[in-house]
């Protein structure tokens, strides 16, 4: 078992240093006035350029992540991104552009931008594209604006409210509050579609518009979306489709035809950018016509045979900037260098085998004596196992299942969301896992159920091989302790 | 099992509701606490709010999840339990009393028969629990 890595600051021995990455301070000289300069030195670590190396080494050993661990994380898409995507946007001719540099210099970005746009309008069956948000939650954001924007627009100021269905992302309520609207929550059927009647009762001369996953966090596809669309645009509200569960979609079934105005798609999740660290992402937003003049700037343009970005001048209605410049221009590369190496084809591939893995995980844990939440729906690309029975008849609920994962080597998949499934975990496998490591986690699932049957404590007690043992989350986020203050 | 009093009323969505002559006592009733596990945080209204039926006024978050708390009755915050600021966890070992969340003034004290008797209520979570 390994032991944990201490902190870097316990390596530390006074007046130890790299000399070769330390930069010198040249006869000190400095243009900073006296007044502002430190009297003491910052209580930095001090060690060996090889002990940092140790260090870090040491901690990357500790990582759970998809280049070393089946990684299933529900509604997040952790898939194996491809190197070759790396490697080409690190051409060093993409790295050393500066933002600010002339557009004729940078015409070989802008063209694959402009490309890039072009795909994704076609993916999404949207008639515009753009790609400046720098995040999932700021793309829902551009959307949400854009939508309240049009209504304002349009001298329509009483539309305040957003409809979001109980299945949707938690990002989504946060959205529409954060533009200023009124959340109003939508109940979800039995078979976990939205509640039609519970729809219409809510729908009227104040509904801004719906936001919408599909499929929705509950692992399954909305059946009813041309009639959802048709009750919610006769009302003069606008459709929002979140796209962070686009994987299962891409070349099935485009957003635009099933009668959305705008959406977001999570670039980092569906189009090859390694995330679960805390980004980069990219949330470009797509929309219809009607909502095209409000788009966040800038975006490609093509004049002639030249591409330049827009402003505020070629898109007066537009709801602004998201970023300084264009987005987070590497993800956005890499984006399109994915769907570039795939090709139409292959990103229909991506939805077969990802809902292909996600189907045959839940038939084999259902056969297996695991409980589905949803047993009469096909999967989308992620499913819902409910473990109500075992917490009831061994104590054993979704955070111990999850832990004991951990020393099958398995990182968990998502528990305890959404909240509408007691003891859940939502599994998400992704098209880039073989056969043999689904096998490798369905006969994991079936040995520690077989514990939680016989030795239950050893799931309570859960992880056993990992660097440190079950950790007290109700204390950590009680009693944040986020700062080294020295050793004594 | 989770229990019930018999001196309250409840709502669909798991609070619980004292009357108290013209207002009345809000909290999470102990099949919520149950589900949500040991809380780490409450957000609760601010005394003075005006707050309708079915609106969500409060928040109770633990390690697995953040959900929102929504008031039973129209009316108005006359009080809120301060302890619950620095001992969250009140509302996990006493939900029907020190771990009260609020208490309203009530507008419409009609309202007070929508809500669900304790029967209605256990029926509920027995159904939930299955």
């Amino acid at each position: 078992m390994m032991k944990p890595e201490p902190l870097v600051y316990e390596y530390s021995v006074a007046g130890r240093n790299a000399h070769a990455q330390c930069p010198v301070l040249q006869n000190n000289v400095t243009l900073i006035p006296s007044e502002y300069l430190r009297t003491e030195a910052p209580a930095l670590p001090e060690l060996s350029e090889l002990e940092v190396v140790r260090h870090f080494t040491g901690l990357s050993k500790r990582n759970f992540s998809i280049d070393s661990h089946f990684y299933p994380l529900g509604s997040c898409t952790m898939k194996y991104n491809p190197r070759g995507v790396h490697k080409l946007a690190m051409l060093p001719e993409f790295l050393r552009s500066h933002p600010l540099a002339p557009e004729t210099t940078t015409q070989g970005f802008l063209q694959c931008m402009y490309a890039l746009q072009d795909m994704l309008a076609d993916i999404t069956g949207m008639t515009a594209v753009s790609l400046s948000p720098m995040a999932g939650a700021q793309g829902e954001f551009a959307g949400v604006s854009m939508i309240a924007a049009y209504h304002r627009s349009r001298g329509d100021h009483l539309r305040t409210e957003m409809l979001v269905p109980d299945a949707a992302h938690g990002t989504n309520p946060a959205t529409a509050a954060q533009c200023g609207m009124t959340v109003k929550e939508i109940p979800t059927d039995s078979q976990g579609d939205v509640d039609l009647v519970a729809l219409k009762a809510a729908i009227g001369p104040q509904t801004a518009g719906i936001m919408l996953t599909n499929p929705s966090t509950l692992g399954v596809f909305e059946r009813q979306i041309p009639e959802i669309a048709k009750i919610v645009h006769a009302a003069g509200g606008l459709l929002y489709y979140d796209g962070a569960n686009l994987n299962a979609i891409l070349g099935k079934v485009r957003p635009g035809d099933m009668g959305f105005d705008v959406m977001h798609m999570n670039l980092h999740k569906t189009f090859a950018t390694p995330h679960g660290g805390g980004g980069p992402g990219a949330g470009p937003v797509a929309c219809n016509d009607r909502l095209k003049p409000f788009l966040p700037i800038p975006r490609v343009m093509k004049n002639d045979k030249s591409y330049c970005l827009t402003s505020q001048a070629d898109a007066p209605q537009s709801i602004g900037r998201l970023s300084t410049f264009m987005g987070n221009a590497g993800i956005l590369l890499r984006a399109y260098i994915y769907i570039r190496m795939l090709g139409k084809k292959g990103l229909v591939r991506v939805a077969d085998h990802a809902t292909l893995n996600a189907n045959y995980l839940m038939m084999k844990l259902q056969a297996a004596g695991f409980e589905l939440a949803f047993p009469k729906r096909r999967a989308t690309h992620e499913f819902i196992i409910t473990l109500k029975y075992e917490l009831k008849t061994w104590g054993v609920g979704a955070l111990d299942f999850a832990k004991r994962l951990l020393d099958y080597g398995f990182h968990a998949p998502t528990m305890y969301f959404p909240l509408l499934v007691p003891e859940c975990l939502l599994i998400e496998p992704t098209e880039t896992e073989s056969k043999q490591v689904l096998d490798k986690f369905i006969e994991a699932m079936i040995a520690i159920r077989r514990e939680a049957e016989t030795d239950p404590s050893l799931l309570k007690t859960a992880p056993h091989t990992l660097p440190v043992k079950r950790l007290d989350d109700v204390r950590a986020a009680k009693e944040l302790n986020l700062r080294y203050r020295g050793s004594d | 099992m989770s229990t019930v009093p018999d001196e309250l009323k409840f709502t669909p969505s798991h609070e619980w509701v004292r009357i108290e002559d013209d207002f009345a006592i809000v909290g999470i009733t102990d099949f919520a606490q149950t589900l949500l596990g040991e809380l780490v945080y409450v957000e609760l209204p601010d005394v003075g709010d005006v707050i309708a039926q079915g609106e969500s006024c409060a928040v109770v978050e633990s390690v697995k999840a953040a959900s929102d708390v929504y008031c039973p009755l129209n009316g108005q915050i006359i009080e809120v339990n301060e302890e619950l600021a620095d001992q969250p966890e009140l509302v996990n070992d006493d939900p029907y009393s020190n771990g009260w969340l609020f208490k309203i003034q009530m507008d419409n004290p009609d309202q007070v028969e929508e809500l669900l008797t304790p029967e209605e209520y256990q029926k509920q979570v027995a159904e939930e629990a299955h």
